[in-house]
């Protein structure tokens, strides 16, 4: 227990500024309503939703959670189901056996249903734009961009996007105009 | 040349990779799979391809088996006729074949004669007839998704009942389908149905040019990206002939070795956390993002995807690297050998760990587990000894195993091979240093039509195969990527058997397979 102690203590705070809402990788027009993000707050809940990846995505949404990132901290939890969300992060191409998965789990999720779409396979922008589903690209087998299969809100590019290029992006899907 | 005194003439396959390869008819194809498991050796892939239109004769198609033998891989290929195309279940002698039969029937509408003949990567999403892998298929066209009714098999009996898990999971992890049969606490069997992420890699691959399909198979799984990518690459330097310069397989050993370092201190991290220990969790994932932010900043990338290019690398080491390389190695060995004594310590951690989730030596030979897995469970297979190729002929890797295949020995296992590729990193950083060529890329010459190369790279997780075929004019004909998670995910399905049901999310850490990449 004695070294446990010093190891945090030796450690101390790691948590680094969170970066601000970029409006230019909103794709569409839903805002929260301004009563609704008072209630709200920056208490958002977040599923997360491999509609294909190749878990490199993954990777990144999972580095959210350290230390640096600290994604908790700011009042940003994610959840073990889409009932309980406010916002889904779908990473993709949807894979045409998860669309039916990602169908039911965004009809479950209750309103204002965000979906902040990960990646450039799963947004079809950065270095695939003009290529859905990115290099990946649209199949028997995959869908391409995650906005095929349902709407989305905000899209974060990259490949994978850095973990602060993905706390943008959930942060711009919940700010305010 | 003769292997295991079977009647079937190899010819060396040429490049860096001990590779071999065999024409067999069935009695041959099946006698020598009985050979290499009679004497030690391991299965260690099957797939097929369409071989219409190749020429009249032989036009049908083929079934490849690669099996890992004392000289190297031998693939054996099992032509076939294009009407009825048949072969003889292998899953008898590796039941490891099983389902990548499944997934052979699935893309090729080639059959396994007996065995399981359930879909794998078919789900009801493209007609039982649809055969995405043929030459007279372009794969593009969608159909309706549907709901899957899979035939699980049904544990019957007092007070059993099933738990449906997935595809859809409760933690930031991959889809795949896990079905629990239950009594009580403990499980009594699980069924695993897969092929959620199956994006058509392997058709996708026909659709681009040999020289730049390295980024897609550094992309069939994420976080393998660079073994995956050198696979390729090695495949592709053989059938084209290509030698990359010496610094260049430097370079990329140097790469391979930190994707496994930062892999294993995340799992680290998450195994703790598995056991209700988040200040392992918070520890681990500091240091992996130090290491990430270093690879970022040297190789342009935090998980060095594309860094790794047919012909070399794309980038020497920038000023100053190897400094900084060396000064993070020191650090992060000072502090993982603090955690690992404060994990070796906690008693609440180890009684977790031990005995939990146990995959015996004799059914982890039997299922043909090969990696980190395997060598948890006394299976001493590492490639970067076994066969190594440049530079790793050079660096007398010490691999480590155990026996007890619990969680605890991958825990252990996972904690040694930190230690090791730092030691490695340090001996690749002095080779950088002592070698003054600038050279790190060979362009890579045009393939003849035709032309096949074997790529095989011992990943962090296990070995990753990749067959490559060229096609006219810088194309590819077929190639197939085969990750070892495609052999392990089976022996999940042993190692839970009755353990609690809430030691399930620890085990499945603890060999955390790859889903994207048996999905493909």
């Amino acid at each position: 227990m004695y070294q446990l102690l010093k190891q945090i203590l030796v450690t101390g705070i790691k948590t680094e500024a969170p970066p601000v809402a970029d409006d230019a990788l909103r794709v569409t027009t839903q805002r929260l309503e301004q009563a609704m993000l008072k209630t709200l707050g920056r208490a958002l809940v977040i599923r997360h939703i491999d509609a294909g990846s190749c878990n490199g995505c993954e990777l990144e949404i999972h580095a959210l959670g350290n230390p640096y990132y600290n994604l908790e901290a700011l009042g940003i939890r994610f959840a073990a189901s889409p009932r309980h969300a406010d916002l889904l992060l779908v990473t993709g191409p949807v894979a045409s056996n998860m669309v039916v998965a990602l169908q039911r789990a965004y009809e479950a999720t209750p309103a204002p249903k965000l979906v902040v779409a990960v990646g450039d396979c799963g947004c079809n922008t950065g270095n695939c734009a003009g290529n859905s589903g990115g290099i990946f690209g649209e199949s028997y087998a995959s869908r391409g961009k995650v906005a095929n299969v349902i709407p989305v809100d905000v899209a974060v590019p990259g490949c994978p996007p850095t973990p602060l290029a993905l706390m943008q992006g959930i942060l711009t899907a919940i700010s305010g105009k | 040349m003769r292997f295991l005194d079977q009647n079937l003439e190899f010819t060396r396959l040429p490049g860096a990779l001990e590779s071999f390869h065999a024409n067999a008819d069935e009695t041959q194809l099946s006698a020598f799979a009985a050979a290499v498991k009679q004497t030690g050796g391991r299965f260690v892939a099957l797939w097929g391809s369409d071989e219409r239109k190749r020429n009249s004769n032989a036009g049908g198609y083929a079934v490849h088996v690669a099996f890992g033998i004392a000289e190297g891989l031998a693939l054996v290929t099992l032509p076939m006729h294009a009407e009825n195309p048949e072969y003889p279940d292998l899953s008898e002698i590796f039941p490891a074949a099983n389902r990548l039969q499944r997934t052979c029937f699935d893309l090729l509408g080639i059959r396994a004669r007996g065995g399981d003949q359930r879909p794998w990567l078919r789900h009801a999403n493209w007609p039982a007839d649809y055969f995405p892998l043929r030459r007279d298929v372009d794969g593009a066209r969608q159909f309706e998704a549907h709901n899957e009714d899979y035939a699980f098999v049904r544990v019957e009996g007092d007070g059993v009942h099933e738990i449906p898990v997935g595809p859809i999971h409760a933690g930031i992890i991959e889809p795949g389908h896990f079905r629990f049969s239950i009594v009580g606490e403990k499980v009594l069997r699980l069924e695993q149905r897969l092929g959620w992420t199956h994006k058509g890699i392997e058709k996708r691959f026909e659709q681009l040019p040999l020289a730049e399909a390295h980024k897609l198979a550094g992309r069939v799984s994420g976080d393998s990206t660079v073994a995956f990518a050198w696979a390729y690459c090695l495949a592709a330097e053989s059938l084209a002939a290509c030698t990359p310069p010496p610094r260049a397989l430097w370079l990329r050993a140097l790469l391979l070795e930190r994707e496994r370092v930062a892999n294993h201190l995340g799992d680290l991290g998450a195994l703790g956390n598995d056991a209700a220990l988040s200040f392992g969790l918070a520890q681990f994932l500091r240091l992996k993002e130090d290491w990430l932010r270093l690879s970022g900043e040297l190789f342009g990338h935090r998980f060095m995807m594309d860094a790794i290019v047919p012909g070399g690398v794309a980038r020497d080491l920038p000023g100053g690297a190897s400094e900084k390389i060396a000064r993070q190695c020191n650090a992060i060995e000072r502090e993982v050998r603090i955690l690992k004594n404060i994990y070796d310590e906690h008693a609440g951690l180890q009684d977790r760990f031990l005995t939990t989730g146990r995959l015996n030596p004799a059914l982890a030979s039997a299922l043909s587990i090969s990696g980190l897995a395997g060598r948890a469970s006394s299976q001493a297979w590492d490639l970067r000894t076994q066969f190594p190729i440049t530079p790793y002929d050079q660096l007398d890797v010490r691999i480590a195993t155990h026996r007890n295949g619990d969680v605890a020995a991958r825990v252990t296992l996972r904690f040694e091979e930190v230690f090791e590729s730092l030691r490695l990193t340090r001996i690749i950083l002095t080779q950088l240093l002592e070698n003054k060529s600038t050279e790190y890329f060979a362009p890579l010459p045009a393939a003849p039509d035709g032309a096949f190369g074997l790529g095989w790279i011992e990943g962090w997780r296990g070995d990753v195969l990749v067959a490559l075929e060229a096609g006219p004019a810088g194309s590819i004909r077929r190639c197939h990527c085969h990750d070892s998670s495609t052999r392990t995910w089976p022996a999940l399905e042993h190692a839970v058997m009755g353990n609690i049901v809430p030691d399930f999310p620890l085990i499945n850490k603890s060999f955390n397979l790859s889903y994207s990449g048996q999905d493909l």
